[in-house]
């Protein structure tokens, strides 16, 4: 069983509040994604929930115990850290082997775990080499093995590609989702990739200046996001916010559409008019960044190649069903 | 462009270096060589370098008028106790200024570092006298505990630096697996840090050996370590180049052969 329930969490350090009262469930098994812009707190978050930080008030349930005043490895998580935080003086084996050593277990169930884990990541044979003399691929593998081995009620990942390059980056996103899903585990996972978020998450948190903006499914959240600031977040190219009268005429102080919700017309008659101002044809998909006068810059993202180019005229036909609208506080207006 | 290294260049830095190596040995050189001539021969002008009359008398000599193992078990004793109590103190104290350090911990460093820049001298006589008072005059509990209240700032600057390269996360992955303070420093900050306590234990205990200042002025005969029995041949009467020598070159055979192997 993994649980785990925030109530009203609030973190300071000294005057400077970083988490201003977060909410959340994450049920038991599901992979949670903690995204959003760097010193949005959420890593702060996760360490509160490791118990590395203390809270300054509210409650954290794992289980439905209340764990504020439990140590960290009483929790019953496990944590994989950005640097590996790999003990450099201890083989493969005595690192995963630490926290069962730690706990008092007998020598033969420990080797037999130890033994299982590497299997699982394919560190067989390197369990007696120190971790200097492995990949950074491999040090990662040991960092996760050292978390399962101790069969966590968690498991808590604070951003553990973003040293890796982007191929085993997506590599490794692929391992950490299958194994999570092979494990049935819980999953806290801090990154400020949205790519990482949307393609391993089962619900998303997103997190800005130490607030929650929104908690849901990635698509939930690219198809209706609470308010702007989770609009403009989530989605890559941005979304394009248009305020002034073609907001008013929709009844929303801003609208916004995104990129690939716009059809781009040469010449067209209808729409949004404007004058191409850089193009980046990728084979695959074509953005252009569109001058269109009063309404700004505009992005549109057309699938496939489209001959356009610096200074030519073009209208942007926007998807009247896909057309988010927001009110003067920036929250989202439902119909 | 890259460094050319000639065959040339090569000989003469070797040189260089054989040289300048041979200039700061030639005082120890030269007090080995002294410790085997006669007390003559010792201070003759011009100076004999290898063709002397060879002899063993000074350290027969020596051996007789003092007991150079006393003294010598003294050193150990001094030097070894001291540097023992101030590990065991300074390692948590860096521990705790490295990892946990609130808003005074520099100030208290600097503080500590200060207290090294008053001469030993300023304070001789107040400690001079709380010595007697209390008994611990020329006594080795006297010496351990002066040694090690005079090195411990530098020991705990040199571990406080040392744990401050120690990466924070590797503690607080100790942490979630479970480990205690005491098992964190016994099997994750010790092992990481021991070529550093290694180089902190060595610098201190040759500090320790060669302190001269409170050695002279607290011991007699008792407690006195090396450093003492040395000067005894520096006396009223004249000075016994030879001798001296003598029993210098056996005050420092331990420790010089200590660094050598370490």
């Amino acid at each position: 069983m993994g649980q785990i329930t925030l109530q009203g969490v609030q973190k300071s350090f000294g005057p400077v509040h970083i988490i201003k009262g977060a909410d959340l469930d994450i049920a038991d098994g599901s992979f949670v994604v903690f995204v959003g812009p760097s010193g949005c707190g959420k890593t702060t978050l996760l360490r509160l929930i490791a118990g590395l930080e203390d809270v300054t008030g509210g409650a954290i349930l794992i289980d439905g115990r209340n764990v504020v005043d439990v140590p960290p490895a009483k929790r019953g998580l496990s944590m994989v850290f950005q640097s590996y935080a790999l003990y450099p003086h201890m083989s493969v084996r005595g690192n995963i082997a630490f926290g069962l050593k730690m706990a008092g277990m007998a020598k033969d169930e420990i080797n037999r775990k130890v033994e299982a884990a590497a299997a699982t990541l394919n560190l067989t044979p390197y369990l007696d080499r120190k971790p200097r003399e492995l990949s950074g691929g491999q040090r990662q593998r040991v960092a996760i093995g050292r978390a399962i081995v101790r069969e966590p009620k968690a498991f808590l990942f604070d951003e553990p590609l973003s040293n890796l390059d982007a191929a085993l980056r997506v590599q490794m996103r692929l391992e950490v989702t299958r194994l999570q899903k092979q494990l049935g585990t819980t999953a806290i996972y801090v990154t400020h990739d949205q790519v990482e978020a949307m393609t391993m998450a089962d619900k998303i948190v997103v997190l800005n200046s130490g607030k929650i903006e929104q908690y849901g499914s990635p698509l939930e959240l690219y198809e209706k996001p609470a308010n702007l600031f989770v609009a403009g977040f989530i989605g890559s190219p941005k979304m394009n916010f248009v305020t002034g009268d073609l907001a008013k005429q929709q009844g929303a102080a801003t609208i916004g559409v995104r990129p690939e919700h716009l059809k781009v017309e040469r010449d067209g008659q209808g729409g949004w008019h404007g004058t191409v101002s850089v193009a980046e044809h990728l084979g695959s998909d074509t953005f252009l960044y569109v001058d269109a006068g009063p309404l700004g810059m505009l992005t549109a993202r057309y699938i496939g190649e489209l001959d356009l180019h610096p200074g030519d005229k073009v209208s942007l036909i926007p998807d009247p069903a896909r057309i988010h609208r927001f009110d003067d506080s920036g929250k989202s207006i439902r119909a | 462009m890259a460094r050319m290294v000639t065959t040339r260049r090569k000989v003469i830095s070797t040189a260089a270096a054989w040289l300048v190596g041979f200039l700061i040995f030639f005082p120890i050189l030269w007090m080995v060589l002294a410790s085997f001539k006669t007390e003559l021969e010792a201070f003759a002008i011009p100076p004999s370098f290898l063709f002397f009359h060879w002899t063993t008398e000074n350290y027969v000599t020596v051996q007789e008028r003092s007991d150079y193992f006393h003294h010598a078990l003294n050193s150990i004793i001094i030097a070894g106790g001291s540097t023992l109590i101030a590990m065991l103190i300074a390692i948590p104290a860096a521990w705790s200024m490295a990892f946990s350090p609130t808003k005074r911990t520099k100030d208290i460093l600097l503080w500590m570092l200060s207290t090294k820049m008053m001469p030993p001298v300023g304070v001789l006589v107040p400690i001079y006298l709380i010595f007697r008072t209390v008994g611990l005059l020329d006594t080795r509990t006297g010496l351990v505990f002066i040694l090690c209240l005079g090195n411990l700032p530098i020991v705990i600057w040199m571990l406080f630096t040392y744990f401050k390269e120690i990466p924070k996360d590797i503690l607080e992955a100790a942490r979630m697996d479970g480990a205690t303070i005491g098992r964190e420093l016994i099997y994750v900050l010790t092992p990481m840090a021991v070529p550093g306590l290694a180089s902190t234990m060595l610098l201190n205990l040759i500090l320790a050996w060669n302190e001269a200042f409170w050695t002279l002025n607290l011991s007699t005969l008792e407690a006195a370590p090396l450093t003492v029995f040395i000067a005894s041949y520096s006396s009223p009467e004249g000075l016994f180049w030879a001798k001296l020598s003598a029993a210098s070159t056996l005050a420092i055979a331990p420790i010089l052969v200590l660094g050598w192997f370490s």
